[in-house]
């Protein structure tokens, strides 16, 4: 088991926003948090990082393990140095005021001194060919897709062994929807963990081996991609119709 | 001709001041969105601490000869009086930003900070001034009508050499493109493994040491130390570092440059009492023009 939650309650101020979730994460799988605006799937990505306060909720009960290892004490740093879990946030989050090529190498800030990273500038640079060309700009100059892309990437470029996203496809075109999926899922081949929080419902259980559905703070139903895609209530809720 | 030369030194000695303190507004400001108005009573607390460490270094318990105390003082300035910035961050600022204040408290932290700085000192050492010991004998030079001190030289080197680093810190490094990430957007600095606290203390570690040395030299050019020799003068820098873009890096440099030519611009034409009167008011016009500052962009990038 690479990453497990098990019954996580966190508060934010006095307000409980996750009410004793459990879920987890195999490696090599695409595991899926799918729900409704509010139910608590951010919230559990900032928890699982342990961001630092004022952004982090509270844990007032259950655990995070990595690797079979509570993950509550460490810091947030840490998550990424030591634990090597990386997150793409929610709304990019990348540093417009530094060029394409200056935000992965930032990325790269925990990493060991002789790790050989050409290699890996080259693998995301072939994962996302327009990074390529549009690497000397300031990132605040790409367009929405080509941010995502970044977010990405950087997120990559931590080294990391799970990698965490959040809302992908957000105001995303369709068309680049897609193929921002298509690169998830060539990712995945390639051997990546990916734990995918999702509005999109339906595109998010497509791609993933597994999935959880949210409301409001806790779990209300888990399974394969197909048996959730299938399940009635989640049909009527989340996949319109 | 020998007037204007010998004026533009005088305002190139004066901006040196002010730019190697608007540098420590300007970088705190850049990473933590912070008005550190306690930079100012850094730049004394500076002072002090050269004082102290120059009459001891120079006294009969060391006792060695004033040019390698100075070398020495130098040094152990800048280091000492990081201590104190990084200490009042730690104190002061740290803990609201773990709660998450807003930065109105923040900043009247700061004010308060340096309101207990200036009355410590007072309270500790007394209200009698000090006198700086000569560290460094006198030298000056006549080129044409135009009279130089080795002093000034220094002073102009300096603020050059320190801007310089800066700009490389922060263009060239590791640290300082961290820097300006975090100016940038704060929150997702963890997510690249980088411990934020650190940057923020090499930003304060940064900032404090230069206003130590600029301590430093202001306490050798004008030997007489009080508790309060710390607020004009910062005041004065934060709004040459406002006005050339708070910020940025250049922007400070060019702000307190800009300052030390207009007052001693003034002066020279003017009675001194006209000198700050007209210095603020060129300042204010320059805001009204451009509000950002001459090298600020609006919000998005700052350092």
């Amino acid at each position: 088991m690479l990453l497990s939650v098990e019954n996580l309650e966190v508060k934010y101020g006095n307000i409980q926003a996750l009410h004793g979730i459990s879920f987890h994460v195999k490696e090599g799988e695409i595991v899926t948090l799918i729900g409704a605006n509010g139910a608590g799937k951010t919230t559990c990505m900032h928890t699982i990082t342990r961001l630092p306060p004022p952004e982090a909720p509270r844990v007032i009960g259950g655990d995070i393990k990595f690797q079979g290892e509570s993950i509550l004490k460490t810091q947030p740093s840490d998550v990424v140095k030591k634990l090597h879990i990386a997150l793409s946030p929610e709304g990019r989050r990348i540093f417009g005021n530094l060029t394409v090529l200056e935000n992965l190498k930032l990325a790269t800030y925990a990493r060991e001194k002789n790790a050989d990273l050409e290699k890996e500038y080259d693998y995301i640079f072939d994962l996302f060919p327009r990074l390529k060309e549009r690497r000397t700009q300031r990132s605040e100059s790409l367009s929405g897709g080509e941010q995502q892309m970044l977010a990405v990437g950087r997120a990559l470029m931590t080294g990391c062994k799970i990698l965490l996203l959040d809302e992908p496809s957000m105001g995303l075109a369709p068309v680049l929807k897609y193929e921002m999926f298509r690169k998830l899922k060539q990712l995945n081949e390639d051997g990546m963990t990916i734990l995918l929080v999702e509005q999109n419902a339906n595109l998010a259980l497509q791609l993933a081996h597994r999935g959880y559905v949210m409301d409001t703070g806790n779990i209300v139903a888990e399974g394969t991609g197909e048996e959730l895609m299938n399940n009635p209530e989640v049909k009527k809720a989340y996949l319109g119709g | 001709m020998d007037f204007i030369i010998q004026n533009i030194l005088n305002a190139m000695q004066w901006g040196s001041f002010y730019a190697l303190i608007a540098l420590g507004y300007t970088l705190v400001y850049g990473v933590l969105r912070l008005i550190n108005f306690a930079h100012g009573d850094i730049f004394m607390v500076g002072a002090y601490i050269s004082f102290f460490v120059a009459s001891f270094l120079i006294g009969p318990i060391a006792g060695i000869s004033p040019l390698l105390a100075f070398a020495i003082t130098v040094p152990l300035t800048m280091v000492l009086t990081s201590l104190v910035g990084v200490t009042l961050e730690r104190i002061a600022y740290r803990p609201l930003r773990r709660k998450g204040a807003h930065r109105l408290y923040v900043v009247i932290t700061a004010l308060m900070a340096g309101l207990v700085l200036e009355y410590s000192n007072l309270a500790v050492l007394g209200a009698s001034r000090l006198k700086f010991p000569e560290l460094i004998e006198k030298q000056i030079w006549h080129v044409g009508g135009v009279t130089l001190t080795n002093l000034k030289v220094m002073v102009i080197v300096a603020a050059i050499v320190v801007f310089l680093f800066l700009q490389w810190v922060v263009t060239r490094t590791r640290v300082g493109m961290a820097m300006r990430a975090i100016s940038y957007d704060k929150f997702a600095i963890p997510l690249m493994g980088i411990p934020i606290d650190r940057i923020i203390v090499v930003t304060f570690v940064l900032g404090s040491g230069f206003a130590g040395l600029a301590g430093l030299l202001f306490a050798m050019s004008y030997p007489v130390l009080e508790p309060f020799m710390g607020m004009l003068i910062g005041w004065k820098a934060f709004i040459a570092a406002v006005v050339g873009g708070i910020g940025d890096i250049k922007g400070a440099f060019v702000g307190g440059f800009l300052l030390g030519f207009i007052e001693v611009g003034v002066v020279s034409v003017f009675p001194s009492s006209y000198r700050d009167l007209f210095a603020f008011t060129i300042l204010l016009l320059i805001l009204w023009v451009k509000p950002s500052g001459l090298f600020g962009i609006p919000q998005s990038t700052k350092i």
